[in-house]
């Protein structure tokens, strides 16, 4: 009976009231739900897809771009979990690393494929961590940062130890990623480190326009409202841990995407890749470009990597000075770089 | 024909006796409130009946189906809807956002990635039906957190019935409020209850509001049953006097 009130209810405003009923759900949607400013997006990929015209000019190269795009996947990947889910895992990295070692694996042992390379990379550590995630989705707080970080300790303590396969401690080496054959073309992403990043940039386009995709989504609305107040969500009959499961999922999925092209960057994989200081460092980069934000992670990975690059050539000391700014921005801009510059311009 | 039974429902935790023993009927249609002193064990109680934790023996029946290991969001599927003595929202979102994640979770959408130009309409439509019932169509793109107290709880109310519940289970829905605000929240209440004919079964503090809106009251004390009547019988009963001015003294 309630329930044909409501119908009821909601034939009446649209018999009654005349066309003009200019709902305005794309701006109520931009302001509660994630993916950012289009503004933001539009200069983001301004400078990324003209990085290889300015980059030189102001003392970079073309690999750093590409080490920039590549963590930047990871933070964002982490992203998806954290800060549109609001669950913290602390062992990301051992996802980044598995794609890395599925994609060197395969080109090591496999075949000289950088498709297959990245495809086996991604299933590697997609589904690890969707099998996973089943056992993690049912935590919550420090027990999932905990299990997340065990689990993957695991990973890096089997890459560490299995000389004879993953090379152990010294890394997998005896790879390089292949050129790419698109019908009569072949396109050299060996030897033309530019071709290589704007390769990185493609499947960086592909896999954040699928996280914005599903993040404008009703199941995307659904996952901020886990984040926002779990029990509401399940009082509202939302499948909780299945969501949380799915948004692990999903996050595994798009960091090992980042990490197989890691190993296709360097042509090496090492299990420091797993490691939970590695992980520790995407939170960090998370949280200082602003876990809120969809493009925050990309801007402190960016700031990270630069940073890394610039000041380790100064001083061995170089991860003091990270750490400093890191508690700078914290007190600071508790909602991480972007996060502070689209409250500002906010009206 | 009953909506809700509770069969001689017990929750106890450790050697304490929160709820003992207690049986009730709730009729489709009817405002059921259950009131008590402090400590009385009625959230406990409503607690079974929303499926927030079971209880220790005893049956919870929604229209014949028993229902007392039942999940809560399994209860939510078979038209339970409640909400919390602390308004729980999603602050940092629309009004509108609000309800549509409820509608979008009651329709099966919630896993949903891609959704057509007949669903968003549809869903649009229940969105606005929600918002109109509870007056909050002009405050529809307001961020939740910036309402007023009294708003808060109608969009709490709002999203529990995007639900399409069977019925209303309502925590304390004035807790903390002001004379202007209780007063809104109560006349929210009775619409729903008068006109859309709505199941609601209250917890309630403030004895105006029970003996204005219920059809019948059940008072709890220490855990017992103390009483159960319409507001008439409840007001001349001795033993609900001295039960409230024992409390009191």
């Amino acid at each position: 009976m309630s329930s044909t009130e409501l119908q009821a209810a909601s034939a009446k405003p649209a018999t009654a009231v005349p066309a003009p009923l200019p709902a305005p759900l794309p701006v109520a949607g931009a302001r509660g739900v994630a993916a950012g400013l289009p503004l933001t997006g539009i200069i983001v990929w301004a400078l990324l897809l003209s990085a290889p015209l300015w980059l030189p000019l102001i003392g970079g190269y073309t690999a750093l771009a590409s080490r920039v795009v590549v963590m930047g996947l990871v933070a964002m990947a982490l992203n998806f979990l954290l800060g549109f889910t609001g669950q913290m895992s602390f062992g990301h990295a051992a996802y980044f690393g598995l794609g890395a070692y599925g994609a060197g694996l395969t080109l090591r042992y496999v075949a000289n494929s950088t498709g297959l390379a990245m495809l086996d990379g991604i299933l590697l550590g997609g589904v690890l961590g969707t099998i996973l995630g089943a056992l993690i989705c049912k935590r919550r707080g420090v027990y999932f940062a905990m299990i997340t970080i065990a689990f993957g300790q695991i990973f890096y303590y089997i890459a560490y130890s299995w000389d004879s396969v993953t090379g152990g401690y010294d890394g997998l080496r005896g790879f390089t990623r292949q050129p790419i054959g698109v019908g009569p073309f072949v396109i050299d992403i060996l030897n033309n480190g530019t071709l290589f990043y704007y390769f990185v940039l493609f499947v960086f386009a592909l896999a954040t326009g699928v996280m914005s995709l599903l993040l404008r989504s009703p199941f995307g609305r659904t996952l901020l409202a886990i984040r926002e107040n779990e029990r509401r969500a399940r009082f509202l009959g939302i499948a909780v841990d299945r969501h949380i499961w799915l948004s692990f999922s999903i996050a595994c999925f798009f960091a090992s995407t980042a990490g197989a092209l890691f190993a296709l960057l360097n042509n090496f994989a090492d299990p420091t890749s797993m490691h939970y200081t590695l992980s520790g460092i995407i939170v960090i980069m998370v949280v200082m470009g602003g876990m809120r934000t969809f493009w925050g992670p990309l801007i402190g990975a960016a700031i990270y990597v630069v940073l890394q690059d610039y000041i380790s050539s100064i001083t061995v000391n170089w991860m003091s000075f990270i750490g400093l700014l890191f508690v700078l921005v914290v007190m600071f801009f508790p909602r991480g770089i972007l996060g502070m510059i689209k409250q500002r311009s906010a009206p | 024909m009953t909506m809700i039974e509770a069969r001689r429902v017990t929750k106890t935790f450790g050697s304490l006796v929160a709820v003992n023993d207690i049986s009730l009927t709730v009729a489709p249609g009817e405002l059921r409130a259950i009131i008590g002193p402090n400590g009385a064990g009625k959230t406990t109680f409503f607690n079974m009946i929303t499926g927030f934790f079971p209880p220790t023996r005893g049956e919870i029946v929604l229209q014949g189906q028993d229902i007392t290991r039942t999940s809560a969001q399994q209860r939510v599927k078979l038209g339970m809807a409640r909400t919390f003595q602390i308004t729980e929202i999603f602050p940092e979102l629309t009004v509108r956002e609000n309800v549509r994640i409820a509608v979008e979770a009651a329709d099966g959408f919630s896993l949903r990635v891609f959704t057509s130009r007949a669903d968003t309409d549809r869903l649009a439509a229940d969105i606005d039906a929600v918002l109109a019932m509870t007056d909050l169509s002009g405050k529809a793109d307001r961020l939740v957190g910036e309402l007023s107290h009294g708003d808060q709880r109608a969009a709490e109310i709002a999203m529990a019935l995007a639900l399409k519940p069977r019925v209303l289970l309502l925590d304390e829905p004035t807790a903390g409020m002001g004379e202007q605000e209780t007063f809104q929240v109560a006349g929210l209440i009775r619409r729903l209850h008068k006109q859309s004919s709505y199941t609601i079964m209250l917890v309630e503090h403030d004895m105006r509001v029970v003996f204005n809106l219920a059809d019948r009251i059940t008072v709890l004390a220490e855990g017992q049953m103390l009483a159960d009547g319409t507001p008439a019988e409840i007001a001349a009963n001795p033993a609900v006097q001295a039960a409230y001015l024992g409390e009191a003294h």
